[in-house]
């Protein structure tokens, strides 16, 4: 589709990348804005009163309210991280003052382990209930069971946006009005690494508390997240990390830090890759979010019917059937061929895939496997990417089946 | 040059002493977390030397090949020199040489080797 504005195409012409789920490509324009900033106006934001430095304090500020858009947020709710890791991470130890012994941290059997280990920790370190929903056959979250697993001291619902593995797209507006119906204090955090550039954002819609990404995932580079969070509970919230740029009186007895959201800012940023988000943010916005979807989806209906047609009842795929429901993530085990084997052999012919469990650990327990294959898809692909890797299974079949 | 060669086919399609041994004197196993591979050895040691061995599991084509290759080597040795082999002596077995990321697939019989032998 926009092969052209990728220039790793230019040195691996016959490149078949499907791991975008892993990291994404990225575009000329987000390489040009992380070269133009390092070789023409490398200084620092905040501090510096000359103009080069004003400049790029302008520029990166410009990125936050770009970010803040592009999520239907406040400017002051967009806090700049090392990536979704981080971020969540971060949000585990910020609210480690709303939890207590009482309480009960609910997670879901999908999360990557980023949206499960830092929760799980957190329970450890409180003495608190740490739970998790299970879910469907059809790898989705049921209401009903999300329902009666919400109680009024579960105090925190985290969840991903897209599944990094089965692709379910998971009804946030929707988890999150019933969660706060039954406890209108839940603080509901989402993983929207999966999420971001792929589908639309909207932060006002989705009623959430914190949600997080990674801009390499969307085109942008890598160390750098984002953690979109409700004002209302920020302003609640007291800094967990300290250090230069935050602070407002760091002699006073008890130091005062800066507004929001640089409080929540210790130390100099990426501030090449947050001008490579601000590029990044533009491409989708031109390509069009719901260009993108569409694009995604049908190579995931392709794929699907495809893969099904030619390896029948050998190939399982993870997932939900309905394709209103999935991103453009899929996984899937064949007959007999472990998924590293799988990797190697369509990797010695130039297609990308991965294979393991992705993270996601409790995922794969639950569903008896220890490991899958996954393709994933952005606006590099097309069709005939999926012909090629249909050849190169066949292939790995032969070569390795009896 | 690909990775599956014909020695490493051989012994994944026709594995060598693969199962479960029922009254082994020694046993252990082991787990490659990036693709959750778990391999299990069982021994029957005699007067120090390796009379039978079994070895158990799922994995790649890499991780059964090595298994099956090492169980047929160390067969008869004495536990000394199994446990003086290094991960040199697996790659001559499987005469490739692996990349980083397959490195753990072929080497995880060893680990789960050694771990059998110094049990009790």
């Amino acid at each position: 589709m926009h092969k052209k504005d990728f220039p790793i195409f230019e040195k691996h012409s016959d490149l078949i990348y499907l791991d975008s789920a892993a990291t994404s490509l990225k575009p000329k324009s987000v390489i040009n804005a992380v070269t133009d900033y390092l070789s023409h106006a490398s200084t620092n934001i905040s501090r510096g009163l000359y103009p080069l430095a004003e400049a790029t304090t302008e520029r990166f500020e410009a990125v936050r309210k770009q970010t803040a858009l592009f999520l239907n947020a406040d400017p002051t709710e967009i806090i700049f991280t090392g990536g979704t890791t981080q971020a969540i991470n971060t949000v585990a130890r910020l609210l480690e003052s709303k939890v207590d012994t009482d309480s009960e941290i609910l997670v879901t059997t999908m999360e990557h382990h980023s949206n499960f280990l830092p929760w799980k920790e957190l329970a450890l370190r409180k003495g608190c209930t740490f739970s998790l929903l299970l879910l469907t056959t059809s790898g989705e979250i049921s209401l009903d069971a999300l329902r009666s697993a919400i109680h009024p001291h579960t105090k925190i619902l985290a969840l991903s946006f897209v599944s990094n593995v089965l692709g379910t797209i998971n009804p946030i507006s929707e988890i999150t009005s019933i969660a706060k119906e039954i406890n209108k204090d839940i603080i509901v955090i989402v993983d929207a690494a999966q999420a971001a550039g792929h589908i639309p954002l909207d932060m006002k819609a989705l009623n959430v508390d914190f949600l997080a990404f990674s801009a390499h995932k969307m085109f942008g580079s890598t160390g750098l997240g984002v953690l979109y969070g409700k004002k209302e509970i920020l302003e609640t919230l007291s800094p967990v990390d300290f250090g230069g740029g935050m602070v407002q009186d760091a002699c006073a007895v008890k130091p005062e830090y800066k507004a929001l959201p640089t409080c929540f800012e210790a130390g100099t940023p990426d501030i090449a890759s947050v001008f490579a988000l601000g590029a990044a943010i533009t491409y989708i916005t031109a390509l069009g979010i719901e260009n993108i979807r569409t694009h995604e989806k049908e190579l995931v209906s392709y794929a699907i019917e495809n893969l099904k047609k030619i390896f029948g009842n050998h190939i399982t795929i993870l997932g939900p059937t309905d394709l209103e429901k999935r991103g453009g993530v899929l996984s899937f085990t064949l007959n007999g061929i472990h998924p590293h084997d799988i990797a190697h052999i369509v990797g010695e012919q130039g297609i990308c895939v991965r294979a393991g469990e992705h993270c996601t650990a409790p995922l794969h327990k639950s569903l008896g496997l220890s490991a899958t294959t996954r393709i994933s898809f952005s606006v590099y692909n097309e069709t005939k990417d999926i012909d090629r890797l249909i050849e190169a299974l066949k292939e790995a079949q032969k070569i390795l089946l009896k | 040059m690909s990775l599956y060669q014909d020695v490493i086919l051989d012994h994944y399609r026709n594995p060598r002493n693969q199962g479960e041994l029922k009254h082994p004197t020694h046993t252990g196993s082991a787990l490659n977390p990036t693709c959750g591979d778990q391999l299990q050895m069982d021994i029957i040691m005699e007067n120090g030397i390796i009379k039978e061995i079994g070895f158990s599991g799922a994995g790649c084509a890499i991780s059964q090949a090595s298994a099956s290759l090492l169980t047929e080597e160390v067969l008869g040795k004495r536990s000394e020199e199994v446990l003086a082999l290094s991960p040199q002596d697996i790659l001559k077995l499987l005469g490739v040489t692996l990349s980083p990321a397959r490195l753990k697939c072929g080497l995880l019989s060893l680990e789960t080797l050694k771990k059998a032998l110094s049990s009790k």
